[in-house]
């Protein structure tokens, strides 16, 4: 449980949020094309790290928005919320 | 007279080999299932077992010991059956008393979407030879005089199997630790793995906090940190991690003598030996690593469990904790080999893996001495995922399906 900032809304309580997972995954182009590999790539694989995790969340009981986080999932520290179509934010090179 | 200072000790603590036939990343329930059976039944001794905490301290030492069988599906049936008729001869077979109780497991209905959901399922069960009984309300107040069930969630039926119940979550690790090491397994613990080293596509071993260990066969039985272990051999996996939460009251006399469990509110309530409600809650909708759960789920748990059990509102809670979960988008788990030739992945067990841990170690391990997967592992492969022959299990508890 922790606190959000809302690039719309500013900070509220997690709970106000619900999370879609990995961010910034293009939906492959000529997806008629694609082999089952490439599908099952695009719909199911994550990276899932221990660390730095680009996300998507919405906020599902406020603006009803959905933006993109920064977030390291070994401690649920949140370095950055951003907008979608926003660039990548770097991620810090220490952290704890 | 020694005041239990001076047992013998269980299992060896070796350092580790050169070289491993086959070595098994993570010294959980599964894990040690795995290599016990490598050395028992496959023929292969020369094994370790390479655990980066202590044995049983992940996911086996966290989960709510729950033990049952009742899937939908003929794969699921396949795999949690098989695991159910290893667990019944489990104590005798590794001569370690697993505590092994089959008390029954009633998993309550409580809308009409319930009620078919457990008629679909308990006749599915039924036609795979699995024990499934349907249970009126009557029937229900019978087996929980405690029950309320007229409620905010009234209960319309029960699903009760009998042969399913709980076992001793740490004496698992133990008693398979201790068959693994007496057939000749090292168990070294305080051991992380940092790194999988692959020549030409194929595995040749692993880097460790205690050096490089060579092995033929690597077999990764690493529950949350499935995902970390591919990522140093090159790969991702179909999983993503959240945290699971579990809580025990302080303890009581004998008031619940089933398991208890209600998908549809995520209710999952037994006592323990000592007297302890043992409640499971649901997990935190969110990627995360770090062994601890929101507060605003446990609301969610204990809010339906005083429902159902009034009785219950005025008992403390003790201990609140969680594990990390590995899931999959169809709810069922990975046994299979990889994109990289000699390494197997055993993980996605998600939120309801102990109750698989001997059949899972079970046709791990045969599947990893004939280098292919054998016929209760091979659903479970990674290759579902491109083909699109998911196991989309319903069964599963404590995620929102």
């Amino acid at each position: 449980m922790f606190i959000i900032n809302c690039p719309y809304c500013g900070e509220r309580d997690q709970t106000e949020f619900t999370c879609h997972g990995e961010a910034h995954i293009a939906r492959p182009k000529e997806t008629e094309n694609l082999t089952d590999e490439q599908w099952g790539e695009y719909i199911f694989f994550r990276t899932n790290p221990k660390g730095m995790h680009y996300e998507r969340w919405v906020h599902a009981h406020g603006c009803r928005r959905w933006f993109n986080a920064l977030r390291n999932t070994a401690t649920d520290e949140i370095f950055a919320t951003y907008e979608v179509g926003a660039p990548k934010p770097p991620a810090p090179e220490k952290h704890s | 007279m020694s005041y239990h200072r001076n047992w013998q000790r269980a299992w060896r603590s070796p350092d580790p080999k050169k070289e491993y036939d086959v070595v098994i990343i993570g010294g959980g329930g599964h894990g040690l299932a795995t290599a016990y059976y490598l050395a028992t039944q496959c023929g292969i001794t020369n094994v370790a077992v390479l655990e980066k905490g202590w044995l049983g301290g992940g996911n086996t030492g966290r989960n709510t010991t729950i033990v049952r069988s009742n899937y939908l599906l003929d794969a699921s049936a396949g795999i949690y059956e098989h695991a159910v008729k290893l667990w019944e001869g489990l104590s005798q077979e590794l001569n370690y008393n697993v505590m092994f109780s089959q008390r029954g497991l009633l998993h309550l209905a409580h809308s009409v979407h319930d009620m078919q959901e457990i008629g679909r399922r308990g006749n599915a069960i039924y036609l795979n030879g699995i024990d499934s009984e349907f249970l009126t309300p009557q029937q229900v107040k019978e087996m929980l005089p405690i029950i309320n069930l007229n409620c905010r969630y009234p209960v319309m039926g029960g699903l009760l199997q009998k042969r399913g119940g709980t076992a001793r979550h740490d004496a698992v690790a133990w008693g398979y630790a201790r068959g693994a090491d007496a057939a000749g397994v090292d168990i070294i613990q305080n051991c992380e793995v940092t790194g999988v080293r692959v020549e030409n596509n194929k595995v040749i071993g692993v880097d460790t906090s205690r050096g490089y260990i060579g092995a033929r066969k690597v077999g990764s039985v690493a529950a949350g940190h499935s995902s970390v272990i591919a990522e140093m051999a090159g790969f991702k996996l179909p999983l993503e991690c959240y945290p699971l939460q579990a809580l025990v009251s302080e303890p009581v006399k004998p008031i619940i003598d089933c398991v208890v469990m209600s998908n549809g509110i995520h209710v999952y309530v037994s006592q323990s030996d000592k007297g302890e409600l043992v409640v499971g809650s649901g997990s935190d909708a969110y990627n995360s690593y770090t062994q601890r759960g929101s507060f605003d789920l446990i609301e969610h748990t204990v809010g339906p469990l005083c429902e159902l059990f009034p009785l219950f509102s005025r008992l403390r809670m003790l201990r609140q904790w969680a594990g990390i979960v590995d899931v999959t988008v169809d709810r069922s788990p990975i046994l299979s080999k990889s994109p990289v030739e000699n390494l197997f992945f055993n993980c996605g067990w998600g939120t309801g893996g102990f109750k698989a841990t001997p059949g899972s170690g079970h046709a791990f391990a045969h599947s990893i001495a004939n280098g292919e997967m054998n016929h209760i592992a091979a659903p479970f492969s990674i290759d579902r995922f491109n083909s699109g022959a998911l196991i989309d299990e319903g069964a599963a508890a404590a995620v929102a399906h």
